[in-house]
């Protein structure tokens, strides 16, 4: 099993007809997974890739029954992309766009968080379950299925604990997002994999900004009792300087690594000082166990 | 992107908010000038873009223009918190009757925007939020619904403004969250939002954060760029479109992702403190998914321009990246900085794994570049660099 994305995920790609779409849907359709449709307004009736097109989300998931959406669209048009897609109904919408401006995010997480629809992004690599399902544009080839959760704010990262990782493997890693406000939390995953039995250990990575792994820290302490390791990157980043993603940014005292590593090794999270020693924690604590 | 002070008043006077009459003065003369016109007493204010200003000296009333000559003369180059002041703002002195708070700003952690609202404003506002915080109105803000006169009102209300504040607040607020909103700003702050002698509802300060992924819709806001504030090597690699931060070390960092990155810049650190003089990291440069030959040379070049750099460290986990493709970027950028004169001289130690590391490894072999290592993981990897950036101090 896995969480959020599974083998029977039908999944749609807005933005399939573009070339940044248009790839990764073929890496996706590579790594297993059923996609199902492509989304591109007034390409509808077109076969892309040897996938239909349809001009709306709604009638993707009419004619195919679609329950999940990828999002490939430049950042003017994603609060568009993403509301069609709430709209419509989809069980899970999945936003790769870097780049969207906060206030359009809030938007559509507002408008999310009245509907049915889970949120993975934006400014996010996407989530994958090994063997399973692919949705966004994680590796497929660098790991395998297996037992481990993973959730990060990066994707490098991911894929570099995903690599070192690979002889236990992974029931799914999720990629939540660099910026500033995202949908799914390091929480809404913990929580999942807490209930998901087939994961045994949980690997969590965050990094500067905000205050996303001091709360995950207090809700470990409350609802976790599987096994969890951390990594927190950005120690030695200074004060006031986006580091490359829109959240990453030490604001005055709040937001630094330190106070985060502190957090989650107070309620008995083990925190590796590199992502090699992160791995080499988890996998004691499996051997361990 | 943060603006200086007299950027927010001039942004808040365009929506009709109103703010002191002010000049903006670069240098004494300027300042004695701007005085003159304003005619009575004035404010010095040092523009810099940190906060505390007023307790390091930064904010001086004059009596008139020879006052202001002295008091712009005091403050000009003056360093507050590692910022030195270049321009300073002239005002109007107003009559303070109340001095409130009122900001608009992002909450990342409910999701929300939140209008924060009181009636103990000024310096010690942050003090206040710790000490009394029932005297800060936290009001969540939802972005579909937004803000109206009566709403706004009411926020005024929650921060315990008195009744003959109200009208003027409440207009002032709502034309604030119009900022806030049609401007793309993750930040609009006005401490101290003052009710003067005469009754009228005033921005004393401003202070306004841009959302640089709206920069796509907002044309007009290039105008508040601060070219000269900038660091040369960042504004190079800006506009090459290369992600780069300026460190103060001496190891050269380009990776792919923020977050490897971020995380390369920690793992050189470490390394670090086992050798002499404790090489650090002397930037952050993620050259993202792409990484073509081309991306690769323009990041190098940066990076070898910054005279501090003693050896580079490449880490690449490929992922979309291939890391063939990186290693023929290293290759192009050898061949393109030798044959422009600029032949690479300091080492490079270079970590790939993922997406064709084998494949990227023999290219950077079968080269065999002057200076360049290759090491297999990126622990032992930040460590050579760091003993190479040692060796070179």
């Amino acid at each position: 099993m896995s969480i959020f994305l599974s083998k029977d995920s039908r999944v749609v790609v807005q933005g399939m007809t573009g070339a940044e779409g248009g790839r990764h849907t073929a890496r996706m359709v590579t790594a297993g997974t059923n996609v199902v449709a492509g989304v591109t307004p007034g390409k509808g009736g077109q076969v892309h890739q040897g996938i239909p097109v349809f001009s709306s989300v709604a009638e993707a998931m009419d004619s195919t029954g679609a329950d999940v959406s990828v999002v490939f669209v430049p950042p003017r048009f994603t609060k568009g992309a993403v509301l069609e897609a709430v709209d419509a109904g989809i069980g899970l919408c999945v936003v790769i766009t870097e780049g969207v401006p906060v206030h359009d995010s809030l938007e559509f997480l507002t408008l999310a968080g009245q509907s049915t629809t889970r949120i993975i992004g934006p400014n996010c690599p996407g989530l994958i379950s090994p063997g399973a399902s692919n949705a966004g544009i994680i590796p497929a080839d660098i790991t395998a299925p297996g037992r481990i959760g993973l959730v990060s704010k990066s994707g490098t990262l991911t894929y570099q604990l995903m690599y070192e990782l690979r002889d236990i493997g992974f029931s799914t890693a999720v990629g939540i997002g660099g910026d500033p406000v995202i949908g799914t939390t390091h929480i809404d995953c913990l929580k999942a994999f807490q209930d998901d039995p087939d994961t045994d250990a949980i690997v969590m990575i965050g990094e500067i900004g905000g205050d996303a792994e001091e709360r995950a820290a207090a809700y470990i302490e409350k609802h976790v009792t599987k096994p969890v390791v951390a990594y927190v990157a950005g120690f030695t980043a200074p004060e006031g300087k986006t580091m490359g993603h829109a959240g990453a940014i030490i604001s005055g005292s709040a937001g630094t690594a330190q106070a985060k590593k502190e957090a989650l090794e107070k309620v008995g999270v083990s925190v590796g000082r590199t992502p090699s020693e992160t791995a080499r924690l988890m996998r004691a604590l499996l051997e361990a166990a | 992107m943060d603006l200086f002070e007299h950027q927010a008043k001039e942004l808040f006077a365009a929506y009709g908010i109103p703010v002191p009459r002010g000049i903006v003065a670069h240098t004494v003369a300027e300042a004695r000038a701007a005085a003159e016109q304003l005619t009575g007493r004035v404010v010095v204010k040092a523009q810099v873009k940190t906060g505390g200003r007023g307790k390091a000296g930064g904010v001086k009333v004059a009596d008139d223009a020879n006052d202001a000559e002295a008091k712009a003369k005091a403050i000009l180059g003056m360093d507050i918190k590692g910022h030195t002041v270049h321009k300073v703002l002239i005002e109007e002195a107003s009559a303070i009757a109340e001095e409130y708070y009122f900001s608009f700003l992002l909450d990342r952690a409910n999701r929300t925007f939140l209008a924060i609202c009181s009636a103990a404003g000024g310096m010690d506002i942050e003090e206040v939020a710790h000490t009394a915080p029932e005297k800060v109105a936290k009001v969540p803000v939802n972005p579909i619904d937004g803000i109206d006169r009566a709403r706004a009102r009411e926020i005024a209300q929650a921060g315990g403004l008195p009744e003959k504040s109200l009208d003027g607040a409440a207009e002032l607020i709502e034309r604030l969250w119009a900022v806030f909103v049609d401007e793309d700003a993750s930040l609009v702050e006005v401490n101290p939002l003052i009710l003067t002698a005469d009754g009228q509802v005033k921005a004393l300060d401003g202070k306004v954060t841009l959302d640089a992924n709206a920069d796509f819709r907002q044309k007009d806001h290039e105008v508040f760029v601060d070219k000269a504030a900038e660091d040369p090597l960042e504004a190079r690699a800006k506009e090459k479109h290369l992600n780069y931060v300026k460190l103060d070390g001496n190891v050269g960092i380009i990776g792919n992702g923020a977050g490897l990155v971020m995380s390369t810049l920690d793992v050189v650190a470490y390394a670090g403190e086992q050798f002499p003089g404790s090489p650090k990291p002397a930037n952050f440069l993620d050259i993202g998914g792409g990484a073509s030959a081309e991306v690769m040379a323009n990041g190098l070049e940066i990076i070898l321009s910054d005279p501090a750099v003693k050896s580079v460290f490449v880490n690449v986990f490929g992922g979309i990246t291939a890391c063939d493709a990186v290693a023929d970027g290293i290759v192009s950028a050898f061949k393109l900085l030798g044959d422009r004169g600029e032949a690479v001289t300091r080492p490079l130690v270079v970590r790939l794994d993922g997406n064709n590391a084998a494949l990227g490894r023999e290219i950077l072999q079968n080269a065999a570049l002057p200076g360049v290592e290759l090491v297999d993981t990126m622990d032992d990897a930040a460590k050579r660099a760091a003993e190479l950036a040692a060796v070179g101090a």
